[in-house]
């Protein structure tokens, strides 16, 4: 039985192993911080684990805890992308800030990932108020047509788009202006993206673990039920699509903080990189639909597998009809959500959520308890 | 019978029609505080229906619903149970992928004041009111001997304990008014005789109004005060368990003339 002890030294049992994990990431991000490896490496990496962390688990509350198929996560990124990339570049020309330090610089920085979320949460509750009165498949098409909409009209803005943000040059450079970071700011403030990742994680999860949680859980189990046991399903239904827009906004503000330049292309639903809605549905996927840190795992994983693929010096050693599969990242993102489906239908983590404290009885206990579980059905079968 | 009590339901003339047929016409009935009405009538006679309308998921094409003298026509489900119906499933639908006790918690709608804020701070109303919902939902569990299940999934409850967690789950909404549909379907003897027992407990416990759907006679007959007969959308008869197994369109539509 769960109980507040319980759960409240899990908290401080948590936050304390992170505690360390942190510290001795920073100790060591600060010695290793000039070197090549670090730099040039690991530490655009981890910007990029970051989203793709927090893109992914936020999928994971519309898809495996509220049980709709959403296939329009990127327009919200795109929102978030574009609102902190031109707000930042309105602040830079009102000479709020000049150079990418100080203290006014994080402010700003921290104010455009911040309303970034907030304009991607209001899009969310526009487009899931109409949206959510549909299911299944029909909310499947409806929400691949928004995430088309929606970066069509950023594409077509006069003051955003292909074009706009660096005014009439198609390579808009963040760089130069606005919040875009190069390599070397990348490790400077590599502190923002692992504080937004914290923050939304903790955020979900204490989403998850109270009376919201328990109302969407109850409206993918059964939506009939739900509402017959006095949950307003359409207004827990409409948050959620919301509050996940507004985490997918801030990974969109941590993307164009992590990139040179801004295209409406690489949120498009036909890109085949790492960035498409489809893509982020293979991380819930894979990370097993209901589990928070079931994402977070395969967030990391299938960026590993995507950097490999296109950096990877082994792709080089294999023969080359095998080859030829790797020049269609998509095809291999394909080939894993059907291997998935086939061997693991739940996921890696299924609906398990890691805990350091529940470690030690999760493992003991889980194999006793199915096998009660499972005799007991039996029996009762066999009686009735 | 005290007439001059407001009756906890009350429909007058309900009806509803699907495209051309008349699914049930001019239902009425009276169910009074504490009092167990068994709703009864062949396959296909309109009973379930009758439920979706007096639960808002059916919005009657007439009458009206009044739930202590208030009409609730063309409200939602939710604010169905705001108002206090709450009901069971022909077909069980628990949540099945969460705790027993979770599937109670989740009903506990009325109880929980804390809001976004307490939930993303965890503020100390947040764990006062996340401990007593705790605990009344184990209270609730005692009820239905579920409690040392309290932490399973309820998709691995045996038959006749999501039956009684279906119950519970729907005594969690704090009703006025309970509606069980059939209940002991596809139960053993000795679980249906487990059902006939928590039903009274309910009853003594809660003193709440319940409405029962039920084939099984022998239950009917035991537990109803009254027993109200409906066949082809249309009440043939309502009366007192005795007078209702005499009545001959009772036997005419059970058994054919």
């Amino acid at each position: 039985m769960k109980n507040k002890s319980v759960t409240a030294k899990g908290y401080l049992l948590n936050t304390a192993v992170l505690a360390v994990v942190l510290i001795v990431f920073f100790t060591l991000a600060a010695t290793l911080g000039s070197t090549g490896e670090f730099k040039l490496i690991l530490a655009p990496s981890l910007w990029q684990c970051c989203y793709l962390v927090i893109l992914s688990a936020s999928l994971n509350l519309v898809l495996g805890f509220l049980g709709q198929l959403s296939l329009g996560h990127c327009g919200f990124m795109a929102i978030g992308a574009y609102a902190a990339a031109l707000l930042s570049l309105a602040a830079q020309r009102a000479g709020i800030f000049t150079d990418k330090s100080g203290p006014v610089f994080v402010l700003v920085l921290l104010g455009c990932i911040l309303i970034a979320g907030i304009l991607a949460a209001l899009v969310g509750l526009l487009v899931g108020i109409p949206a959510l009165r549909l299911k299944g498949d029909y909310l499947a098409i409806i929400t691949l047509g928004f995430g088309m909409i929606i970066v069509n009209i950023i594409n077509n803005l006069p003051f955003a788009g292909q074009n706009g943000l660096a005014e009439g040059s198609a390579s808009a450079s963040l760089y130069k202006n606005g919040l875009g970071f190069g390599t070397a700011s990348k490790v400077t403030y590599i502190w923002v993206p692992i504080l937004l990742t914290l923050l939304s994680m903790t955020m979900m999860f204490m989403f998850i673990r109270s009376k919201y949680g328990r109302a969407i859980r109850a409206i993918r189990d059964d939506e009939i039920a739900a509402s017959a046991s006095g949950i307003n399903t359409s207004f827990y239904k409409v948050f959620t699509f919301a509050y996940s827009a507004f985490f997918a906004g801030m990974a969109g503000a941590l993307y164009a903080c992590a990139n040179a330049t801004l295209s409406t292309s690489s949120f498009a639903f036909t890109n085949g990189g790492i960035l498409n809605s489809t893509f982020i549905v293979v991380m819930v996927v894979l990370g097993g639909m209901g589990s928070l840190t079931g994402s977070m795992v395969a967030a990391v994983i299938m960026f590993i597998v995507n950097y490999q693929i296109k950096n990877g010096s082994w792709v080089d050693a294999l023969p080359s009809a095998v080859q030829g599969i790797f020049a269609y990242p998509m095809l291999v993102y394909a080939i894993v959500l059907i291997i998935v489906i086939m061997f693991r239908p739940k996921g890696i983590f299924g609906s398990y959520e890691f805990s350091l404290i529940h470690l030690k009885r999760d493992f003991l206990n889980h194999r006793a308890k199915a096998a009660a579980q499972k005799a007991e059905k039996k029996g009762a079968k066999v009686h009735a | 019978m005290p007439e001059t009590k407001i009756p906890v339901l009350e429909t007058k003339k309900l009806g509803i029609t699907f495209g051309g047929l008349k699914a049930v016409q001019d239902f009425n009935i009276q169910i009074y505080e504490g009092e167990l009405v068994g709703l009864i009538g062949p396959n296909g006679a309109g009973k379930t229906t009758v439920f979706n309308m007096l639960t808002g998921v059916y919005l009657p094409t007439e009458g009206s619903v009044l739930l202590n003298g208030e009409v609730l026509n063309g409200k939602k489900t939710h604010q169905f149970v705001a108002a206090g119906v709450a009901r069971t499933f022909q077909n069980i639908r628990l949540f099945k992928d969460m705790s027993v006790i979770d599937n109670v918690k989740t009903a506990f709608t009325k109880d929980i004041q804390y809001n976004m804020v307490d939930a993303l701070f965890r503020t100390p109303k947040f764990w006062k009111t996340e401990k007593e919902l705790t605990e009344k939902a184990l209270d609730l569990l005692d009820i239905f001997h579920l409690q040392e299940k309290a932490d399973w999934l309820a998709s691995s409850l045996p038959y006749g304990q999501q039956r009684k967690l279906e119950i519970a789950r729907a005594l969690a909404t704090d009703m006025k008014l309970l509606l069980l549909d059939e209940p002991a379907a596809g139960m053993n003897p000795t679980e249906t005789a487990e059902l006939l027992e928590c039903i009274n407990t309910i009853r003594n416990r809660f003193g709440v109004a319940i409405l029962l759907i039920e084939h099984d006679m022998s239950l009917v007959l035991n537990v109803c005060q009254r027993i109200q007969v409906i066949d082809y959308g249309q009440t043939i008869a309502k009366g007192l368990p005795e007078e209702i197994v005499k009545n001959p369109k009772v036997i005419a539509a059970y058994l054919g003339e």
